[in-house]
C-alpha cells in the first residue's frame, strides 16, 4: 500500500528559507538549495516551498530558484505563493515543480481550481487551507504570509473543503494556524472533523514538535501526509529519525 | 545514442530530461517525426490527460511513428496509458500497442483519488527483482494486471506498476521523481530493454 508522507515545508522570503511562529517574526534559517538537498537526502517524500513574500506583496514567486531546486532534487516538490492565473501555474510547472498550491487566489476565484485541474490534471493542484477557530467554528484565513495582511474570510473550513474537492483539487493541506511553530502537536480534532468528508489526499500541517506528534497524527487520523518545518530547520530531528520512529510504531513509511 | 523525449505538452519535460542526463545519455525534447524515428531511445513523458497526449501525438503526425518504433520506448504515467487500447479518461482511444484498457480508481474501495505518494512496487520476475522498491505515483487512472505486467503495486486493489511488451516499456510511477529507485529503473530501461 501507499506510504505515509513526511513533507518538510520551506517558507521562502527574498530567496532565503525563513521560519516564524504563528506566521510572525520570521527568521532566516538557511539557503533554499542546501536545505532542499539535505531534506531530500534525509528521506523526505516531497518538499513544499511557500513563497511568503509573494502572496502578500502581490507578485508571483521569483522563479529562478524553482528550476534550480528541480535540478538538485529527484523527489517531487510543490510551490506555493502568489500563483493567481493559469499562466502563473504553467510557468512554475514548466520550471520543474510537480504541483502548485494555492490559497488566497482560490478563495477569491474558486473557478481557478477547475481551470487548473482541467489544464494540468488534479494531481498538480493542491489547495492550502489556513484555518483558525472563531466561536468554536473553523474558518479559512487569507493572505496569511504576513500578519498585517491576514484576514478571516467568511468561509467555513468544511464547506470550502467540499467545494474544492468538487472543483477538481487533487490534495488539500490543512494548516492549523494556531498550532504553527508552537510544536504542541497537530490539531487532531480539526483533522478528524474534516477528513470524514474528504475523498482526496489530505496533508496535516502546523504543530509538529517531535516523533510522537507524527505517530499521533498517523495513528489517530486518516491523513496521508504530515508537513513540518521548525523541527527540521532547527535540526531537532531529521526526517530519517521521524520515519524510524513511525516504522517502529507500525506506520507504513518509505525508508 | 540520442534519447528523444517527446513533447506532448506536459509540464515535466525538464525533470525527465534531467533524469536522462544523470544516466549519461544525450537527449532532445522534440515532436519532430524524423528525430523521434531516428532516436536510439524514445520517452513519452505524459503529464496532463490521455486525451491531450493523444491529440498532441496526432497533431504532430507521431501516432504511426511511435507505433512502429523498434527502438526501446518508455511511456511514463499517461505516456504509459496511451500505449493501451483505450483510456476511461474522457473515453480516449489510444494507440493499441498493448492490449487492455485504463480505468479510473474506484473511491468506493476506501482509497483517496488521486493516488499521491510513494508506493511499494513488486517486480514479478526473478531477474528484475532488484528493482523492487518504493516509487512515486500521482495518478487517478490505472491499468489492471495483464499478461504483460512486469511489476505490480496495491492501491485498494493490485494494479500494474510496470508493463512491457517487446520494446515498449510503460511505468505508472514517475521514475524521474523516484530518487534512487527511479535511477535504477531508468538504468534498466537504457541497458536491459
Amino acid at each position: 500500500m501507499i506510504t505515509k508522507r513526511i513533507i518538510p515545508c520551506l517558507d521562502v522570503k527574498n530567496n532565503k528559507v525563513v521560519k516564524g511562529i504563528q506566521f510572525k517574526n520570521h527568521q532566516i534559517v538557511g539557503s533554499i538549495m542546501n536545505l532542499a538537498k539535505k531534506y531530500s537526502n534525509d528521506g523526505a517524500d516531497e518538499l513544499v516551498f511557500y513563497d511568503i513574500s509573494a502572496s502578500t506583496e502581490g507578485s508571483i514567486v521569483n522563479k529562478n530558484w524553482v528550476s534550480k531546486v528541480a535540478d538538485v532534487i529527484d523527489i517531487p516538490f510543490c510551490v506555493a505563493g502568489g500563483i493567481k492565473t493559469l499562466e502563473d501555474a504553467r510557468q512554475i510547472l514548466n520550471l520543474g515543480a510537480d504541483k502548485i498550491s494555492i490559497n488566497t487566489p482560490a478563495l477569491i476565484n474558486p473557478n481557478l481550481i477547475s481551470q487548473l485541474s482541467n489544464e494540468f490534471g488534479s494531481q498538480c493542484v493542491v489547495i492550502g487551507m489556513d484555518i483558525k477557530f472563531k466561536d468554536a467554528e473553523a474558518y479559512l484565513f487569507a493572505k496569511t504570509g504576513n500578519e498585517k495582511t491576514a484576514y478571516c474570510t467568511n468561509k467555513k473550513a468544511i464547506d470550502w473543503l467540499l467545494q474544492v474537492q468538487d472543483l477538481g483539487a487533487g490534495e488539500v493541506v490543512i494548516n492549523a494556524m494556531g498550532q504553527d511553530g508552537v510544536k504542541t502537536g497537530y490539531d487532531l480534532e480539526l483533522l478528524r472533523s474534516l477528513e470524514r468528508k474528504c475523498s482526496i489526499p489530505i496533508i496535516a500541517s502546523g504543530g509538529a514538535g517531535g516523533p510522537d506528534d507524527f505517530i499521533d497524527v498517523f495513528k489517530k487520523t486518516q491523513v496521508d501526509g504530515a508537513l513540518a518545518a521548525s523541527i527540521f530547520h532547527r535540526n531537532e530531528f531529521s526526517v530519517g529519525q521521524i520515519k524510524e520512529a513511525l516504522r517502529a510504531n507500525n506506520v507504513n513509511v518509505r525508508l | 545514442m540520442t534519447v528523444a523525449i517527446v513533447d506532448c505538452g506536459g509540464a515535466n519535460l525538464r525533470s525527465v530530461q534531467r533524469a536522462v542526463e544523470l544516466q549519461n545519455m544525450k537527449s532532445i525534447i522534440t515532436n519532430d517525426k524524423a528525430k523521434v524515428s531516428s532516436a536510439s531511445y524514445v520517452i513519452l513523458p505524459g503529464v496532463g490527460s490521455a486525451n491531450s497526449v493523444m491529440q498532441s501525438l496526432k497533431s504532430n503526425n507521431l501516432l504511426e511513428t511511435v507505433k512502429y518504433l523498434t527502438s526501446p520506448v518508455l511511456g511514463i504515467c499517461i505516456g504509459m496509458h496511451v500505449l493501451f487500447d483505450q483510456s476511461e479518461e474522457n473515453n480516449t482511444e489510444c494507440m493499441g500497442i498493448i492490449s487492455g484498457n485504463i480505468k479510473k480508481f474506484n473511491p468506493e474501495l476506501n482509497i483517496k483519488v488521486p493516488q499521491m505518494g510513494w508506493n511499494k512496487v513488486t517486480f514479478l520476475q526473478e531477474q528484475v527483482k532488484k528493482l523492487d522498491d518504493y516509487y512515486y505515483f500521482a495518478n487517478s487512472y490505472y491499468s489492471q494486471i495483464y499478461n504483460h505486467t512486469l511489476a505490480t503495486a496495491e492501491y485498494g486493489q493490485p494494479f500494474t506498476a510496470t508493463i512491457q511488451k517487446n520494446n515498449f516499456l510503460g511505468c505508472q510511477f514517475h521514475p524521474e521523481k523516484s530518487s534512487h529507485a527511479g535511477k535504477r529503473f531508468l538504468n534498466y530501461f537504457f541497458n536491459e530493454i
